[in-house]
C-alpha cells in the first residue's frame, strides 16, 4: 500500500462517491472507501477492484459519532502512510424540508452530518496534509447551499455552512501548498432524487464522479457540475430579496 | 429521500420507441435490496428492465412494475489466470470491454451495440458476428443466480439446474431476476480486428461468398443494401474478420485505442427527413465507400458497433419511431430470404442499410433465436400500415420454417410466436413451476402469450 497514490473517500457507498472512487481507480490511485454499511462498502471496493485493477481499502465510518474521528484519520494515515494524497468527502444527508421543520431531530442530523462532520473530520486531515505540504481536499456540497429557499432551507443551510467552512480551509491550508476544491452538485441522479418531481438537468452520477476528478485535478477552487449550475446559481443568488421572499420555489 | 418502496411513473419503450407504456420503475441501489422489494408485492408483476436497448416491449410492462438495474451495475471479481469475471446483472457489455480490454481480454459474444447490460444479454442470449463458429453468449456463462418468485437464490448453470438455466437464456426475464454471472472472457493480442471487405454485387454472390469461406473468419457479417433492385437485389458489402494480432498493429500499446468523437441526434427529425430518396442516397454512398480489400487493420468498436458513436440514433426515425425486423431463414430457404428482399425493396417502406449474416446451430436455450440458417435485419420507419406489412412478413417467413427475435419484436401475434419456437411447452412447465402466479411478466409476454396463451392485459 505505501506506493501507490491513495485517495481517501468518505461516505463511499453513494451513487456519486462511487463514481469518484472508479474515476480516481481508473487513474491509478488505490483507494481507500470509508462508509458506514460493512457489507455495501465492501462491494463498492470489489467493484473498484475487479473494475480498475487497483487496491481498495474499506473501512468503517460513521458520520455523526464524531468521538470516532480521531481514530478514523489515523487508521487511515497509518494504512496509507505518506501516500495519502488527498481526500474527498462525499457523504451527506436529506430529508424533506416539511419533516425536518416539524421534527428537530431530523433537523438537527441534517447539520451534524452535513456540516458538524465535515469540520470534524477535515480539521484532523487539514493537520496531516498541513505537514506534508501537498495534496488535496475535496468537499461535495450543493447548490442549494448557494440561497435559502423555503422549499429546502434547512439542508440548504447545512451546506451553505459547509461551503464556507471549505472556503475558509482553502485559505488556511494555500499557504501550505494544498488545494481545497468545493464541489457544487446540481441534480444528480441518485437515490436522493429518483422520482421526484419538478427536476430538471438531472446528471448522471458517473459524469458527476468525472466532473469531480477534473476539477481536482485542475485545482479549481469552486465547480459547479454540470458546469451550466454555475450560471443558474448566479441568476438565482442575484434576485433581490424583496422579491425572492415572495415567491414559493 | 426516496424510500424502498417509491418508485416513479414512466413511460417507457423499447429502443424502437413503439409501443410506449406508462410503467411503476422501481430502482434499488443495492443487490441486498431486490428481493425484499420483490417480497413487498406492491404491483401484481415485475419484469427486469437492463439499458433499454431491446426494440419492442420485452422489458416495458404496462401499468406494471418494472425492476431499473441501472444501479445494480457492480463487478464483484476477476480472475485473470481463466479470465472468469463475476459481476452484477446490470454491468453493461460497454464496461466490460472499457476495463478489460486494456488488460487483454473480450468479450466471447458482442452484438450491434455495447450498450447492453449482462442480464439482458443472458435473457435474449445475444448472438454475434460470430454465432456461425462460436454461439450464443449463454454458452460463455460458467453460472448465474436467480431470484425466483418465490424469494430463493437459484445458482444455474449447465450442469446445477440445467433446466432453469436453458430457460432463463433467451427467456426475455420470465424465470426470475438474475441477479449475478460469472462470464468467461477471452484473452485477445489486441483492441484491433484484421478485416476483409468483399463486395458482392447481389444477394447470390453474397451468400455464396459466406458459404464458401465464412469459416475461415471468426467474425462475418454482410451490410445489404436492401433498397437495391433487379439484378442488383441485395447487393451487400461482407465484411469478416479476426482478431488483430500484435504484429499487425502499430504503436507501442496493441490495446490502447482513440477516444472517438461521439456524435448525437439531439432531437427526433422530422418525418420526411428519412424517405425512400435519402435512403436510397446514403445507401449508395455506403456501398461505394466499401470496395473489396484485404487486411485492413480496425478498431474493434468501429468493427462491432458501429452506431454506438452516435447518441440517440434512434431519434433519426423521428418521434413515431419504427420498427426492426430480425427473422432466420434456414439454409434451405434462401429464395424465401430473397422474396422478403424483393418484397422490402418493391414496398414503398424504406429501409436503411440491412444486416445479413450466416448462422451456426441452435443452441440449448429453450427459447434462444438463432438455427441454423441465416439471420436478416431491417430498420423500417412507423407508418399507417407497418404492423399489417410485418405480420404479413411474419407469415412468410414461418412458411419458410424461420422465426423472429424477441429482442427486436413489437408487433407479431401468439399463433405465430407460437409456431416459430416449438419448446414453448417445455418453457411454460418450467416457467409455471417457477412462477405459478405469473410474478415475473411484460407487455410482450402478454402481447405473445408466452404464459399458456394468456394474452389478458394484466397478470
Amino acid at each position: 500500500m505505501a506506493n501507490a497514490r491513495t485517495v481517501a473517500i468518505l461516505g463511499s457507498t453513494s451513487a456519486i462517491a462511487r463514481a469518484v472512487a472508479v474515476a480516481f481507480g481508473r487513474q491509478g490511485y488505490s483507494v481507500i472507501l470509508a462508509a458506514r454499511d460493512p457489507e455495501e462498502n465492501e462491494t463498492v471496493a470489489a467493484d473498484v477492484r475487479a473494475r480498475c485493477g487497483v487496491e481498495a481499502h474499506p473501512m468503517p465510518l460513521e458520520a455523526e459519532d464524531f468521538e470516532s474521528h480521531a481514530e478514523f484519520v489515523k487508521k487511515c494515515l497509518d494504512l496509507a502512510g505518506d501516500s495519502l494524497e488527498g481526500v474527498v468527502l462525499c457523504f451527506g444527508y436529506m430529508e424533506n424540508q416539511a419533516t425536518a421543520q416539524s421534527d428537530f431531530r431530523v433537523a438537527r442530523r441534517i447539520v451534524d452530518v452535513n456540516y458538524t462532520a465535515t469540520i470534524s473530520l477535515l480539521e484532523r486531515f487539514a493537520g496531516y496534509f498541513e505537514q506534508r505540504k501537498s495534496g488535496f481536499i475535496a468537499g461535495v456540497s450543493s447548490v442549494a447551499g448557494d440561497r435559502g429557499r423555503q422549499s429546502n432551507y434547512i439542508y440548504g443551510s447545512s451546506k451553505a455552512g459547509m461551503t464556507t467552512y471549505l472556503d475558509g480551509l482553502r485559505n488556511r491550508l494555500y499557504h501550505a501548498g494544498v488545494h481545497v476544491t468545493t464541489i457544487k452538485p446540481g441534480f444528480v441522479d441518485t437515490k436522493m432524487t429518483f422520482g421526484l418531481p419538478g427536476l430538471f438537468l438531472v446528471a448522471s452520477p458517473e459524469k458527476a464522479g468525472q466532473d469531480i476528478l477534473r476539477a481536482i485535478r485542475k485545482r479549481r477552487n469552486v465547480a459547479y457540475v454540470p458546469w451550466f449550475w454555475r450560471y443558474i446559481m448566479f441568476i438565482f443568488q442575484h434576485v433581490p430579496e424583496f422579491i425572492f421572499k415572495r415567491t414559493k420555489t | 429521500m426516496v424510500g424502498l418502496g417509491s418508485y416513479a411513473v414512466q413511460q417507457l419503450s423499447g429502443w424502437g420507441r413503439f409501443p410506449v407504456e406508462e410503467c411503476h420503475v422501481f430502482r434499488p441501489e443495492k443487490r441486498r435490496l431486490i428481493a425484499p422489494l420483490l417480497a413487498a408485492r406492491q404491483e401484481q408483476n415485475y419484469i427486469a428492465r437492463g439499458l433499454g436497448r431491446s426494440y419492442g416491449d420485452a422489458s416495458v410492462n404496462g401499468g406494471n412494475g418494472v425492476i431499473d438495474y441501472s444501479r445494480l451495475n457492480r463487478m464483484i471479481s476477476f480472475d485473470a489466470a481463466t479470465g472468469v469475471l463475476e459481476c452484477e446483472a446490470g454491468v453493461s457489455l460497454a464496461e466490460i470491454l472499457e476495463a478489460f480490454v486494456p488488460r487483454g481480454f473480450f468479450l466471447p459474444v458482442l452484438p450491434g451495440t455495447k450498450f447492453v447490460t449482462v442480464g439482458g444479454a443472458i435473457a435474449n442470449d445475444i448472438h454475434g458476428k460470430n454465432h456461425h463458429r462460436d454461439g450464443t453468449f449463454s454458452q460463455f456463462l460458467d453460472s448465474f443466480e436467480l431470484l425466483t418468485a418465490a424469494g430463493d437464490v437459484l445458482t444455474c448453470s449447465p450442469e446445477s439446474n440445467p433446466d432453469v438455466f436453458w430457460a432463463t437464456a433467451g427467456g426475455i426475464g420470465l424465470t426470475g431476476l438474475i441477479l449475478t454471472a460469472r462470464i468467461r472472457l477471452q484473452r485477445v493480442e489486441s483492441a484491433y480486428m484484421a478485416v476483409d471487405y468483399f463486395r458482392a454485387h447481389n444477394i447470390d454472390e453474397a451468400l455464396a461468398a459466406m458459404v464458401e469461406s465464412d469459416e475461415r473468419y471468426q467474425y462475418s457479417v454482410a451490410w445489404v443494401d436492401c433498397l437495391a433492385r433487379g439484378a442488383s437485389l441485395g447487393r451487400s458489402v461482407l465484411m469478416r474478420g479476426n482478431h488483430a494480432v500484435r504484429s499487425a498493429v502499430r504503436g507501442n500499446d496493441p490495446y490502447r485505442v482513440k477516444p472517438k468523437f461521439r456524435k448525437t441526434v439531439p432531437f427526433d427529425l422530422p418525418g420526411i427527413a428519412l424517405n425512400p430518396l435519402t435512403i436510397r442516397a446514403f445507401n449508395e454512398f455506403y456501398y461505394r465507400m466499401h470496395p473489396t480489400a484485404h487486411g485492413k487493420v480496425v478498431d474493434y468498436d468501429s468493427y462491432f458497433c458501429p452506431l454506438d458513436s452516435i447518441d440517440h440514433w434512434n431519434r433519426m426515425y423521428g418521434k413515431r419511431g419504427f420498427g426492426q425486423y430480425q427473422v432466420t431463414f434456414p439454409v434451405s430457404a434462401t429464395s424465401g430470404l430473397t422474396q422478403l428482399l424483393e418484397r422490402i425493396s418493391g414496398s414503398s417502406c424504406a429501409s436503411f442499410l440491412a444486416v445479413l449474416k450466416r448462422l451456426g446451430p441452435a443452441g440449448p436455450g429453450l427459447l434462444s433465436y438463432p438455427t441454423d440458417g441465416y439471420t436478416i435485419t431491417f430498420d423500417i420507419p412507423m407508418r399507417r400500415d407497418l404492423v399489417p406489412l410485418l405480420r404479413e412478413l411474419d407469415k412468410r417467413v414461418l412458411e419458410q420454417g424461420g422465426r423472429l427475435y424477441c429482442a427486436k419484436d413489437a408487433t407479431a401475434l401468439p399463433e405465430t410466436f407460437a409456431e416459430m419456437y416449438p419448446r414453448l411447452d417445455e418453457f411454460r412447465a418450467i416457467k409455471a413451476r417457477l412462477d405459478p402466479d405469473n410474478v415475473f411478466s411484460s407487455s410482450m409476454t402478454r402481447r405473445l402469450g408466452i404464459v399458456n396463451g394468456d394474452t389478458r392485459k394484466r397478470g
